[in-house]
Order: structure tokens, then sequence, then C-alpha cells
């Protein structure tokens, strides 16, 4: 049998219909009770969910057993497609349409929630679990008031009436950290901020007292620093309230913070659970260990940069002076400042990033940069010359020399297009031809960013993300480019191929000699692969230095606050266990270093 | 769990089509319907032997039957026939009016979307304009300067359409325009005509022909109701809306001269608009 | 809220502007005989002189160059004059004004029944837990938007009138009169309009927020009707404030076929005589209308979409 707040590890015994899960059916109906000692709060065994679709059956969640004890933080950690979030919209009832539970059981405090009705089943959502969704700008109805949707919770449980509800609300939203609440519960949600809005989504997952939080991705759509403050927040209330939560997230950073226990999930199964300590210091799974490898955050010193500046001494090859942009504002409003003079370079052969959170003006510093954006004021030199006001065929040449890996590798390829095509189209442009002699130079370039020559007459859309990231890569490298602008190239890639991905920028770098500008809100992935960094903040540059000196003694109250909220920072401060360390980590709760 | 990225499954084209067509019977059916009606215009004489012109006034206002499907009307033609032979007119004049309304359409969508500025914003207030005035009066003052007859009907109707086509193609060169794969490839120095040739044109049609497809089963309605309302064919050539004209005065008595016609203009836009929705749905399939 | 309602009325005078001038160029400029129409005095075509056409032209100003010609009749329509028939002789303006009850009596019904008969088709389908009821329910639109207006007046006078002898198959008498026009005029608008509607309902279904929603522990019910419909309403509300136009355009097939008086009737008419002065009046009707029924819905709509007023994005 299993003590509470540890996971069935796979493989173990642990067949559905235990003793356990059997008292369960007793149970039903009854309103639960506080929890009863040794029996976990939330029970899964053999959980299997699959999708319908019209190309046929897909296997979701293939076997899960997963149990969180009463106030237990419990991180379910997996890349994109692990099934990781269909297991917790299976304990919620809520798969979305063409999921089908095909097995398994879900035990809710000993009711088994797979054998209840829709009626018993709404009466515990919201009020024994309640869930934190991913993308709070998109998560709350944008035409009903934000108290509203808070005492809503309340009020379909009948916990108040109406006048009460609206009271409770805006205690709700004060205790989850919104400023002025009594103001803001009258607002509309477009009127909120990001993290204003997931905190009034916890106002309402927290309205009715549940015993069970789920979390699905509950930051990933906010900005770092934000994202910290509001995982502390939830944290806060969540442990006061003796809330245990069931935490779904892609991050091992974040993962590693919040959590006692982490569950590994990958392809529809838990392939490695224990205690936080036991699963970063010892993981056991090689999928774990290449996780742990991967995630940058957690595995700070190693650097994959490449040699860096051939030579110090040449003049910068690309240089932006005072640069601004502004964006006309909506009628009659004054322009918006998107960059406030901005004045950088960038050296043959090294790599700058560029950092901030969204809304910064990297992005649009680096368009201006390659003459992808005109500046408003300022001027932009490559290799010394003046390039500002370049245009018609003499910007044509300049294009062979910079180029562009874009953020969405899912957007940034033509579907219509082949790869050959793909790859070929600047080289078509530069006049090489004919198309004999394209493919065949497109060939040799899959073969450089590591993809079989068979890749060349496959569509965009028969690829993985990583798959089209290289796609991408081998077309901006296909003129032989000096610079090449990396916007985001790995933010929408899982964390796995994310460090593929920068290996590969790096062998690239040292083959080659091209120098880049990385674009990048994340630190942890820039401290990796950067020479120099810039941090931006609100159009302008607030530092900027070589990269050990930016992360190891910061000169800027912003660039810290960055460092600070970088998750998986808290994890850090703890030694950790050696590879030969016990199964099952050491005894007794996980010390979380809260600072 | 393996750590070699998994590449979804490459999707099968061939055949495709014909497994959309065989998972649903309705749209089958629509295909069928479309078929034939296809048929009855190009060859009418493979459908029905006889004459839709000469009738036997022995044989007048014959209900359904065995030898007269659709029945006979008050001069003992056979209403089948008829209907066949109006069908011709019909689709032909429902083909010019989307001709009518694309060919103008796209090219000024087109030409807003790539050019912007002020061009685009005179060519969509424009459009604005001719949204502005309901369809069919539209059509009804363009047959009042224009005159009678079924061609001059088809393009009183075609060029309400004009505007629909206009915001069609406007939006899909916008959505191409500002997807990344064209940053690339500016960023990779190709030509501003190549990127509209190479990029914005094929990436922009498939909406455009689902929208004409729309717009077929629109125009047969409008062509048909300005034909009912006599402003089409002239008697005694049938054509699909004046075959039902006819059947007014019968109401009473003959209900097949009315509900028979009218139920193939029904069921052929029907088909149409079937075929319209599994187009779209491949087209947004489709990558 | 001011400058919001300030920009739609300067936008729907802009409108009214451009399509009188556009109805101007597709009636007097095109290649028509309109001249000699107009000095046939509107009736069956008959030889006239030359001398005949020279008295028409000056009589209604087509004589004059073409920018005088547009610049008189447009200051002429500013005040309320859109000129005279040519058949009766009668001001287009009074003409209007003496049939336009009768048609706003069944526009003003048929779209009412257009607006409930959508959304309840919409709501139903979205509601009901049964698919073959579900299934009938999301299929009936597309039939009611492929059947011809015409067809269906004709069937519903078959049926109701001659067969079961309910309802009168002709005329505009009482509000019996009024029921089958309605009915008929109805149907495709609500068609239409059930398709969006339903549509956007399906779509405002697979928002996060009713994921939210349904966590907080929501009846199906409560989501449809608290949730999702009135998000789902902003593109049906939308959509129907084109619509309006056609309901007006719509009443020229269903006035013919019923056999009532209205603009509906008059246009028909106008257009088999070829009428022109009429023949344009109406058409600026139809944009007065469509003009209308858009600063309709643009009121309507900040009370619905709080974004509109208090400055977020809003797709519509």
């Amino acid at each position: 049998m299993n003590e509470p707040g540890t996971a069935h590890e796979p493989g173990t015994a642990h067949e559905p219909g235990t003793a356990e899960t059997e008292g369960a059916a007793r149970a039903e109906g009854r309103r639960p009770g506080p929890a009863v000692p040794g029996r976990p709060l939330l029970s899964l065994s053999d959980l299997r969910v699959s999708y319908r679709t019209r190309r046929g059956v897909e296997e979701a969640v293939r076997g899960v057993s997963l149990d969180v004890a009463a106030g237990e933080v419990v991180a379910l950690v997996g890349e994109s497609g692990s099934g990781k979030s269909t297991t917790g919209q299976a304990v919620l009832g809520l798969l979305p349409a063409g999921g089908v539970r095909e097995a398994g059981r879900i035990v809710f405090d000993g009711t088994d929630l797979t054998r209840v009705d829709a009626r018993r089943l709404r009466s515990l959502r919201g009020r024994e679990i309640a869930l934190v969704p991913q993308d709070p700008t998109v998560s709350l109805n944008p035409v009903r008031r934000v108290g509203h949707q808070v005492a809503e919770a309340l009020l379909i449980h009948r916990l108040a009436d109406r006048a009460e509800a609206a009271e409770r609300a805006v205690a709700l939203l004060e205790r989850a950290g919104v400023p002025e609440p009594a103001v803001r519960a009258r607002q509309f949600p477009h009127q909120l901020s990001g993290g204003l809005r997931q905190r009034v989504l916890i106002a309402v997952a927290l309205a009715a007292g549940p015993r069970l939080l789920i979390a699905d991705e509950p930051t990933s759509a906010l900005d770092v620093t934000v994202q910290r403050q509001v995982l502390d927040h939830l944290e806060t209330l969540t442990r006061s309230s003796g809330t245990a939560v069931l935490l779904i997230t892609h991050d091992l950073g974040v993962a590693a913070d919040r959590a006692r226990r982490i569950a590994v999930m990958s392809g529809g199964v838990i392939v490695e659970a224990g205690p936080t300590e036991r699963v970063l210091g010892a993981p056991r799974h090689p999928y774990t260990r290449a996780l742990l490898r991967a995630a940058p955050s957690l595995d700070g010193a190693r650097a994959v940069r490449g040699a860096g500046p051939r030579e110090p001494g040449r003049p910068p090859l690309a240089r932006g002076e005072e640069l601004v942009k502004e964006f006309p504002g909506p009628r009659g409003a004054p322009a918006h400042r998107a960059v406030a003079g901005v004045s950088l370079q960038v050296r043959a052969g090294e790599t700058l990033a560029l950092v901030g959170e969204s809304g910064s003006g990297k992005s649009t510093t680096a368009r201006m940069l390659v003459r992808l954006t005109d500046a408003t004021s300022g001027r932009v030199f490559f290799d010394g010359e003046d390039i500002t006001r370049l245009g018609g065929a003499r910007l044509r040449r300049l294009r062979r020399r910079v180029q562009i890996v874009q953020q969405n590798p899912y957007a940034s390829l033509n579907p219509r297009f082949s790869v050959a095509e793909v790859i070929g189209e600047p080289l078509r442009a530069c006049g090489v031809g004919p198309r004999r002699v394209r493919w065949a130079r497109a060939a040799e370039l899959l073969e450089r960013v590591g993809l079989p020559a068979g890749t060349l007459h496959r569509r965009p859309g028969e690829l993985s993300g990583g798959q089209r990231q290289r796609v991408a890569i081998a077309r901006a490298l296909a003129p032989e480019p000096e610079l090449v602008v990396c916007d985001e190239p790995v933010s929408a890639l899982d964390v796995t191929t994310q460090a593929q991905i920068l290996e590969l920028l790096t062998t690239l770098q040292d083959e080659l000699g091209v120098g880049y500008l990385f674009i990048s809100h994340d630190l942890a992935v820039v401290r990796r692969i950067a020479h120099r960094v810039a941090v931006m903040r609100r159009g302008e540059v607030v530092e900027e230095g070589d990269v050990e000196r930016i992360f190891t003694s910061p000169g800027h109250d912003y660039t810290r606050e960055l460092l600070d909220a970088i998750p998986g920072s808290r994890t850090r401060a703890v030694p950790p266990a050696g590879p030969d360390a016990a199964p099952g980590g050491r005894d007794g709760p996980w010390e979380v270093t809260t600072a | 769990m393996s750590l070699v990225e998994r590449a979804p499954r490459a999707p099968h084209r061939a055949g495709s089509a014909l497994r959309a067509v065989a998972r649903a019977p309705g749209l089958l059916l629509s295909v069928v319907v479309l078929v034939l009606v296809a048929v009855a215009a190009l060859a009418p004489s493979l459908l029905t032997g006889q004459d839709p012109l000469t009738g036997v006034p022995a044989d007048k206002l014959l209900p359904p039957s065995a030898e007269h499907p659709f029945g006979t009307d008050q001069l003992g033609r056979d209403l089948l026939t008829r209907t066949v032979h109006g069908t011709g007119p019909t689709l032909r004049a429902a083909l010019l009016a989307v001709a009518v309304g694309l060919i103008p359409g796209s090219l000024l969508g087109l030409l807003a979307g790539a050019l912007g500025g002020a061009v685009d914003d005179l060519l969509m207030r424009f459009a604005d304009v001719l949204l502005a005035i309901p369809g069919l009066l539209l059509s009804l003052a363009l047959i009042t300067a224009l005159g009678f007859g079924t061609t001059r009907v088809a393009v009183a109707v075609g060029v309400v359409g004009v505007a629909g086509f206009a915001r069609v193609m406007r939006a899909q060169v916008l959505r191409v325009r500002e997807s990344a794969y064209v940053e690339a490839a500016h960023a990779s120095g190709t030509r501003w005509s190549g990127v509209l040739l190479r990029h914005v044109l094929p990436g922009a049609w498939g909406p455009v022909a689902v929208f004409a497809a729309v717009e077929f089963g629109t125009v047969v309605l409008a062509i048909s109701s300005l034909s009912f309302l006599g402003y089409g064919a002239t008697p005694p050539q049938p054509e699909w809306g004046s075959l039902v004209a006819g059947g007014r005065d019968y109401l009473a008595t003959s209900w097949w001269l009315t509900t028979l016609p009218g139920l193939t203009i029904a069921l052929t836009v029907l088909a149409a608009n079937r075929v319209a929705r599994a187009l779209d749905h491949e087209t947004r399939e489709a990558p | 809220m001011g400058r919001y309602l300030t920009r739609r009325l300067l936008q729907a005078v802009l409108v009214l502007w451009a399509a009188y001038t556009v109805s101007f160029a597709v009636l007097y400029l095109l290649p028509g005989d309109a001249v000699e129409i107009m000095a046939a005095g509107g009736g069956e075509i008959t030889e006239v002189t030359d001398e005949q056409l020279d008295a028409v032209r000056a009589e209604y100003g087509l004589d004059a160059p073409l920018a005088e010609q547009y610049l008189d009749r447009l200051g002429a329509a500013l005040t309320g004059d859109l000129g005279t028939s040519v058949q009766t002789g009668e001001r287009v303006t009074a003409l209007i004004a003496e049939q336009l009850p009768a048609t706003l009596r069944l526009t003003a019904s048929a779209g009412a029944l257009a607006l409930l008969l959508g959304s309840a088709v919409a709501l139903a389908g979205a509601h009901t837990r049964r698919p073959w009821l579900r299934q009938t329910l999301l299929s009936l639109p597309a039939l009611g938007a492929s059947a011809p207006t015409f067809w269906v007046g004709l069937l519903l006078i078959q049926l109701v009138s001659f067969r079961w002898g309910l309802l009168p198959a002709i005329g505009d008498q009482g509000w019996q009169s009024l029921v089958l026009p309605a009915l008929t005029l109805a149907l495709p608008t609500s068609a239409v309009l059930a398709q969006v509607f339903a549509k956007s309902l399906r779509d405002a279904w697979e928002e996060p927020y009713v994921a939210t929603a349904l966590a907080k522990g929501a009846s199906p019910a409560r989501v449809t009707f608290r949730h999702a419909a009135r998000n789902a309403s902003l593109p049906a509300l939308t959509v129907f404030g084109v619509l309006v136009g056609n309901l007006l355009a719509g009443s020229v097939v269903v006035e013919t076929v019923f056999s009532r008086t209205g603009v509906g009737r008059v246009t028909a008419t106008s257009v088999t005589v070829q009428d022109i002065p009429v023949v344009q009046g109406l058409v600026v009707l139809g944009a007065v209308a469509f003009v209308l029924a858009n600063l309709a819905v643009d009121l309507v709509y900040p009370f619905l979409d709080p974004r509109v007023t208090t400055g977020g994005a809003v797709a519509r």
C-alpha cells in the first residue's frame, strides 16, 4: 500500500480496484468530510484517456497512477503532448471534445469520480476541486464584470445570496492580491493586466474553499517577473488554507520551486515520480535526465556558446545609433514609442543577446538594425556602411549578408512550399540557379543542420517543431550571411528540442563564424549562448555587458529582478543529492528556501 | 518517450477527397445533384427525349406520373422536360454572374491588399457602399438601366458580388502578408512581386474559391427570383424562376407546377452550399 | 460613448451620400434607353420623335452636363426631393411615403420573427443533449437558406390557404393576411441568423472562459445562457444589421407573391416600366434602411459588449 504523499512508481503493483478504491463506492453520495488520515485526497489509478478524431483514436494518457495528499503540492511535469493537461482535465471531468476516459479510476476523498453522475460531479467542481487555467487573458468572460465572475462560484454552490456573494467577491479579490478590490470588481477583464487577471482567476478558484486546486500552467502566459509574484501569492494562499495543488507545468524550474513531489510525464505515462529533491538530484529515468540537462534554469553553468568574436579589433559588423521607433497611436492618442533611443553593436562572430519582457521593444530594435522595419529616427550601419536609407537592389543585396530566424517555426515556413523550395528561396533571390543547383545546396544545408536528405521533398506540415526550426535555420544560412537575427528561436519549442537547437546554433557559429543577434525573454537560455547581453525595458537598454558579468553582478535593479524571477533559482540553493542517493530521497517534507 | 522528435504523419493527399465524400452521405448526394444539373445544362437530351416548347393539349395539367414525373402544364408540355431545358440558361447565367463578381472583385481586393494605404482605403470604402445597398435592389436598379433578359440579369446579379469577393480577397492577402513566412521572404531579399506571386496569391486562392462556391448558390437564388419577377427570359423559353411563376395561376389546382421546379432550385442551392462547406473544411484542414 | 456615436453618425451620412451617388451612376450613366422610355411615358415603348425626346430631356434636366445634373439632383435630394415618377407624375417621396407603412408592418414583423426563430433554433440546438434533435435543428438553417423565397411563399399559400383554409392567400386586410408573408420574408433571414448564432455559440463553447465557468461547477444550461449566449450574440447582431436591408429588398418578391400593396410592389412595377426616378428613390430607401439598422445595432452593441466604450480590442 502506498503511503500518503508518494506517487505510484510506474511498474509497481498498483492494480485498479484495491481496497482503498473499493472504499470509494461506500463513500459515494456522501458529502466528503475532512480527509481520512492515511488516505490520499486524490488518487488516480491506471487512468487512460484517448481522443477520437477523424484521423482515428489517439491515446493521450496511457495508464497514469498518482496520489495527491491533502495540503500537498505535486507537480506534473512534461512537454506539450505528454498528456499532463489531459490528466488534469480528466480529474475535473472536463475533457475537450472527442476526449474519452477509457479506463481507470479517479478517487477524490473516497469518491470514485468516474462513477458519479453529472450533477454530483458539478457539485464537486469549484466546491472541492477547482481550476486555475492556463491563459488569463482569455479565461475570463469578456462581457461580465470580474466581481460577478468571482461571486458566481459562490452562487452556483449556494454558499451565499446575491448581496453576500458580491461582498465576499471583493474580499476574495483582496485576498488574491488585487489592489483596490472594490473598484476592480466593477471592471471588465479587458481593463485588467494579465497578472491581475490571473489573480482574479485565483480568487475564482479559491472562492468556495476547495481542497484541491488544479493549476494548469498557471503562469506560462505571463512575464517572468509577474509569473513569480503570482506563483508566490498562490503558494501563500494555498498553504494557509491547506489546499492541495496539482501543478501542471512544462517548466522543471517552476516545479522544482513549488512542489514537494514531482511526477514526470512523457508519452502519456508517468516515467518517474518522487520527492522533488530525489527526482532532481538523482533522476533514474533517461527522460528525466534529458529534461534536466535541457532545462537551462536548473543547469545554469553549462554554457554552449561559441568561441566568440574572431577578430576583436575589427569594427562592429552591425551598429545602431540612437534608434527610435514610434507607432501611430489610435485616433487622437499620442504615438506609442516602442523603442526610445537605443544604441548597440554586434561584432562579427559573436552572439549579442537582447533580453527583455514582452513589449520591451527588443524585437522592434532588432528589426530596425537589419532594416526589416524603418526607424523613426537614428542611424543603422552595416560593415561600416550607412544603411539607414538603403533601398531597392542595394537593400536586397544587403539581405544576403543579414538573415533572420523567427520565433514560431509553425508560421515562418510557407505551408505550401517543400523544404527544398523554402531553403532555395533566398538562393533564388540572390540569383543562384538553376533549380538543380539550388536543390543541391539545400541538401547540403540540410545535412549541416542535422536533417536527413529525404526531408528535402517534404512539406513543413509533415515536420515537428524542432525540425521546422532547423529548416528555418538552414534557410537563414543559405546565402552565407554574416549576421543572423534569432528572434526567440527556441521559445516555441519543448525544452529538449530547445537544447538541441541551441547546440546547433553554437556549432554553426564555430564552423561559419556567423554573428547572432539573439532575442529572448528567457535569461536562462541567454546565459547559455550569449557572449554579451543587453537588457531592455520599455524601449530602452538599461544595462549592457559581458554575459558572466551581467549574471554574477548585475548593475541595474531591473536586471536583478529578472534574474531573481528565473524559475528554479530557489532550488539551486539546495545542494543536490548525489547520484547514489537512496531511492525516494530523504524523509520529511521538502525544505523550500523561500526568499 | 524517446528523445527523437516525433514528426506528425504525412497526410495522404490523394484519396482524401474521395474519403471525405464517402464519410458524408449528404455530401455524396450533393455531388450527385450537381452532376445531374451539369448534365441537364450541357446535354438536356440525355435526360429527356421530349420537346420543351410543344405540348399535347389533351395531356394538359396532368399530375406527376411515371410518364410525366413532374406532371404537365396548362399547354400539355412535360414539366420535367421544361425544367431540364431551363437548367442551361439558369446555370449559364449563374456562372456568368459568379464570374462578373469574381474577376473584378478579386482583382480589386488584390490591389487593395497589396498596395495598402490610400488605395486600400478608397477601394474598401467603395465596397462598403456597395454592401450598404441591399443586393436585390442594386440588381433591380441595374436591370432598370440595362434592360431585361437572362444575360443582363446575370450581369446585374454578378455586380452585387464584386464587393464580397473584394473583401474576401483583401482579407486573405492581408493575412498572408502579415504572416511570418512573408517576412522571411522579404528578409531573404525576394522582390515584392515575387512575394506576391509565390506566396500571397497561392495562399489567398483557397478561401476565394470557397466564397465563389457559396456565391454560386446565392446567385442561383437571385437569378431565379428576378426571373420569377419576369425580368429574365421571355416566354415560352423555360427558365427555373419563370417556370415557378408560370404555375402561379394554377396554385389551387395543380400543385406540381410551382412545387417541383422550385424544389429543383432549392436542391441545387442546397447541394452547392454543402459542397462549399466541404471545400471550406478541406482548405482549412490542409496546411 | 459620445465620440463613438458621433463617429457612427458621420459614417452613416457618408454612406447615404455614396449610395445616392452609386445609384445615380448606375441609372443615369449606363448606356440605357432611359430618355426614350421616359418620353414614352413609362408605358409600352411607342415611336417617339426627336422633338419629343428633346422635350423630355429638358423636362427632366437630362440635357445638362452630367456633373450639373448630378449636383442638381443631389441638392434636391438633400431637401427631400427625389424627383417625380415618369409613369404617374407623382413625387417620388410622396409615393414612397404612401406605400411605406404597409411595407414597414411586413418587414418589422418579419424582422422580429426572424430574430425569434433564428435565436430559438440556435439556442435549442446548442442546448439539447439529444444528438438527433441537435442534428435536425442545426440542419434547418441550411434548408431555409437554400429555398427561394417566392417558392416558399407559394408553398405556404398552397398548404395553409388552399389545402387547410387557415389563412387568407392574398391581400392585406388584418393580421391574418400578414402571417404568411411575414413568415415567408422572415425565413431566409432567420436561417442566416441561426447559422451565424449557432456557429458563434459553438465557438464560444470552445473558449477558455467556458472551461473556467464549468470548473466553477456551472451547469451546461448556465454556461449556454449566461456566458456563451451574450458573447455569441455579438456577431449575430452585426449580421442582423446587414440583413435588415435584405428584408426591404425581399418585400419586392413577397409583396408580389401575396399580391400586397407596398414599396416592394411599387419597386417591381417601376422596374418593369423602367421608371428611373422611382427606382433611384427605392435604392436610396434601401440604403437608409441599412444605415438605420446599423445605427441601431451600434447603439445596442455597447450594452452587450463593454469593450466598445471602455477601450478594448473588439473583433467584429
